[in-house]
């Protein structure tokens, strides 16, 4: 069988391909993170001034805004590979979409988590049943069920078309989170941040929110890229590739 | 923290914790599938 050296759009479908560019990506991913997480954090806590309304408690938006747009980026880009997967019996595609799950599911518990905090000193309450939130806490769910669903039957073809159609479903969940602010009377602030005005937060302060976004995109990568590595391994394991790669690493 | 101390530590601890932990499991899921491949080669052979 003759190979080319061309790339072109489905090269890295082949698992072996993946494997291969994703353990050459993910050092420097993991230099990315920490850089941008230094970067970030070090403007966040001593050049971004105190809040004039809440203190020093509103540095909690340098760890919750990251991990909320996280929460529901990774949500569809899962629904997304899950319907690639479908679309075109595409292996690798499902794979992703399984190791996108328990990240996606950590950081929703984590802006979850974060605006509890938040939430107690600013709004005097851990938690109110507002669209926002309530809407985030249905997304944790959907992240929970798409692992137990996968999990839980055996056949990994089905598995993985059960767990495709409840991620694609469940994507309707993600715009009604971010317009929640706008459609309903919520106690969750509206959008400081849009596509189509100037932010209404300071510069310093946005600045360290975006680093802080741009370093959990980077942990992102670097992580479900791992995931995905491992599952490879599993799933490919009865393969030529799979098989010199295990007695290479002896 | 200007008072705020346990809300703002209580929230980058914990989110800190998860961030550690979490590649530390997809690591450890990575090496153990390496293992069982080789264990499965010599068990083969």
């Amino acid at each position: 069988m003759t190979t080319t050296n061309r790339l072109r759009f489905f090269t890295f479908a082949a698992p072996q391909r993946f494997y291969r560019l994703t353990g050459a990506l993910v050092p420097w991913l993991w230099a990315v993170t920490a850089l941008l997480t230094v970067a970030g954090l070090y403007v966040g806590f001593f050049v971004a001034p105190t809040d004039a309304t809440q203190g020093d408690s509103y540095r909690i938006i340098f760890i919750h805004v990251p991990a909320a747009w996280m929460s529901m980026v990774l949500y569809l880009v899962m629904a997304f590979w899950a319907a690639i997967g479908w679309a075109f019996n595409a292996r690798l595609a499902f794979m992703v979409a399984r190791a996108l799950a328990p990240t996606g599911a950590m950081f929703t518990f984590l802006a979850l988590w974060t605006g509890a905090f938040w939430g107690k000193p600013t709004w005097g309450t851990w938690w109110v049943w507002d669209a926002r939130l309530t809407s985030e806490l249905i997304l944790l769910f959907l992240y929970l069920g798409y692992i137990a669903l996968v999990n839980a039957i055996d056949d990994q073809r089905r598995a993985d078309l059960a767990g495709a159609l409840l991620a694609v479903v469940g994507a309707v969940n993600v715009p009604i989170i971010y317009f929640s602010v706008k459609w309903w009377n919520t106690l969750h602030q509206g959008a400081s941040i849009s596509m189509t005005a100037a932010p209404t937060m300071a510069s310093t302060m946005l600045t360290a929110m975006l680093l802080m976004t741009f370093a959990f995109w980077a942990y992102a990568f670097a992580v479900v890229f791992t995931r995905t590595r491992a599952i490879v391994l599993e799933r490919e394991q009865h393969t030529e590739w799979v098989g010199s790669l295990a007695a290479a690493k002896r | 923290m200007g008072g705020y101390g346990l809300y703002v530590w209580g929230s980058y601890v914990v989110t800190a914790a998860f961030m550690l932990a979490e590649p530390w499991l997809a690591r450890r899921h990575h090496r153990r599938a390496l293992r069982d491949l080789q264990l499965r080669r010599e068990e083969q052979a």
